[in-house]
C-alpha cells in the first residue's frame, strides 16, 4: 500500500509522475539526457542503464532496479545476462575494464559520496576513463539514490510480473523517457 | 582537491552545477519547485529538511549552506541549529516534527519509512502533498550530498561565505540567473 493516495494503474515512479506532474516533469527531462540522449555522454545508454541498475539494486529498490534492468537490456541489444552478472557482482562480469572501475565509484556513491577516494577514482583514470565519464558515473548514482528513495519513501507499487518489467524497458529503450506510459492492471495487489 | 576540475571561484555544489549546465538545468528547476514554489510548508520549514537530510548524510557543504538558508528565511538561527541536534525537542511545529523524522529516514534508505511514521504525520495535520514533497526533497538531498562528496568539491571554511550564499539563495532560489553568484566573493 503506498503511503499517500496515488494514482491506480501505474507502477512506482510513474504513478508519481502521475500524482506530481510539475515535478515529473524535471525528473524525466534529467534522467533523458542523463541516461538517453546518445550524443551527451561518450558512456552509452546501455552503459549508462546499467550503472543505474546498480546503483537501484544495490539500494534494494525493486521497481528501479527492475526497470532499469530492462532498459539497460534492450539498449544493449537484449543481453539478459550482463545485466543479471552486474546486478550480482559487477568486477565478474562481462563489462569494459573501464566500467567495472566506474561502477565500483558507483557502488561507493551509493553509500555515501565520503566513500569515493583518490584511489577509485585513479582507477578508473587508468582504465581510460575521462572527466566527463567520471562525473557521469557520480552523478548517475547519486539520481539513482534520489529515484529509490522517492520510490520507497512512499511506497509505490512494485509489480512482481517480470512481463510488466519488460515491456516498460522496451518502451523506455526506445522512446526514451519524456512518453507517456501505459497502464497495468493491478490485478495482483 | 575535486577529482574533475572544476572553477575555483565554485565550490561545492555550485562548480558542479556549472561543470555540466544540461544536467544542471532539470535539477535546479526540481530544486527551486520543491523549495521555492507553492507550498503549504514555508520555504524555511523546506529548507530545515534539505537541511536535516544534509547533517544525517554528512554532508558540510550541504548542511551548512542549507542551515544558511532556512536562517534567511527563520527568524532564530537556534532553529536550525536545534533540528539537526534533536528533532524531538526543537522549537517547530508537531507536523515539522513528523515530517522531519520520514526525511531523516528518507537519507538513509526509503525503505526505513514506516507506516507509522507516516500515520503520525497525518495525526499532526500533514497532507499527502507534505508528505510527498517531503519525501522528494529528502530524496533529492540524497542527491545533492553523494554529488557534492562523491567528486570531493571544495567545501570552504569561513562561516561568512554560508552567510553570502545563503543571501543568495533567498533572494534568487535555484534557477540559473545572470551573475547568479557575483555576491559569492568576499
Amino acid at each position: 500500500m503506498p503511503h499517500i493516495a496515488l494514482p491506480a494503474g501505474f507502477p512506482g515512479v510513474r504513478s508519481l509522475f502521475m500524482y506530481s506532474p510539475v515535478t515529473a516533469k524535471p525528473l524525466n527531462d534529467l534522467v533523458q539526457t542523463l541516461l538517453h540522449d546518445p550524443n551527451t555522454s561518450t558512456l552509452t545508454p546501455g552503459e549508462r542503464e546499467l550503472i543505474a541498475t546498480y546503483t537501484s539494486s544495490l539500494n534494494e529498490c525493486k521497481y528501479c532496479a527492475n526497470t532499469h534492468g530492462a532498459i539497460a537490456k534492450y539498449q544493449l541489444g537484449g543481453d539478459a545476462d550482463v545485466v543479471k552478472a552486474v546486478m550480482v557482482d559487477p568486477a565478474a562480469a562481462e563489462i569494459t575494464p573501464k566500467l567495472k572501475a566506474l561502477m565500483n565509484i558507483a557502488a561507493k556513491v551509493q553509500q555515501s559520496g565520503r566513500n569515493v577516494n583518490s584511489r577509485d577514482i585513479a582507477a578508473a583514470r587508468e582504465e581510460g576513463a575521462t572527466d566527463n565519464e567520471i562525473h557521469d558515473a557520480v552523478l548517475i548514482a547519486a539520481t539513482f539514490c534520489m529515484f529509490n528513495r522517492y520510490v520507497d519513501g512512499l511506497a509505490t507499487w512494485a509489480p512482481d510480473d517480470p512481463a510488466v518489467y519488460d515491456a516498460i524497458g522496451k518502451q523506455r529503450a526506445s522512446e526514451g523517457y519524456l512518453t507517456q506510459p501505459f497502464k497495468v492492471a493491478q490485478t495482483q495487489q | 582537491m575535486p577529482y574533475i576540475p572544476l572553477k575555483e571561484n565554485l565550490p561545492g555544489i555550485t562548480g558542479l552545477l556549472d561543470y555540466r549546465l544540461d544536467t544542471a538545468l532539470p535539477i535546479r528547476q526540481l530544486t527551486h519547485t520543491l523549495l521555492r514554489g507553492k507550498s503549504t510548508l514555508s520555504e524555511g520549514e523546506r529548507e530545515l529538511i534539505a537541511t536535516v537530510v544534509s547533517y544525517g548524510n554528512e554532508c558540510r557543504f550541504c548542511t551548512a549552506a542549507h542551515t544558511a538558508a532556512a536562517n534567511a528565511w527563520l527568524p532564530d538561527p537556534s532553529i536550525a541549529e536545534q533540528v539537526k541536534t534533536d528533532i524531538a525537542t526543537a522549537p517547530v511545529s508537531e507536523k515539522l516534527k513528523t515530517l522531519l523524522f520520514i526525511a531523516k529516514a528518507v537519507g538513509k534508505s526509503g525503505r526505513l519509512v514506516s507506516p507509522e511514521m507516516v500515520a503520525a504525520a497525518r495525526k499532526a495535520g500533514a497532507t499527502d502533498l507534505e508528505i510527498h514533497d517531503t519525501v522528494l526533497i529528502a530524496a533529492l538531498f540524497s542527491l545533492y550530498n553523494r554529488y557534492v562528496d562523491g567528486l570531493a568539491s571544495v567545501t570552504p571554511m569561513e562561516p561568512a561565505f554560508y552567510d553570502r550564499l545563503g543571501h543568495i539563495l533567498r533572494e534568487k532560489g535555484y534557477l540559473p540567473s545572470e551573475d547568479r553568484y557575483a555576491g559569492l566573493a568576499p
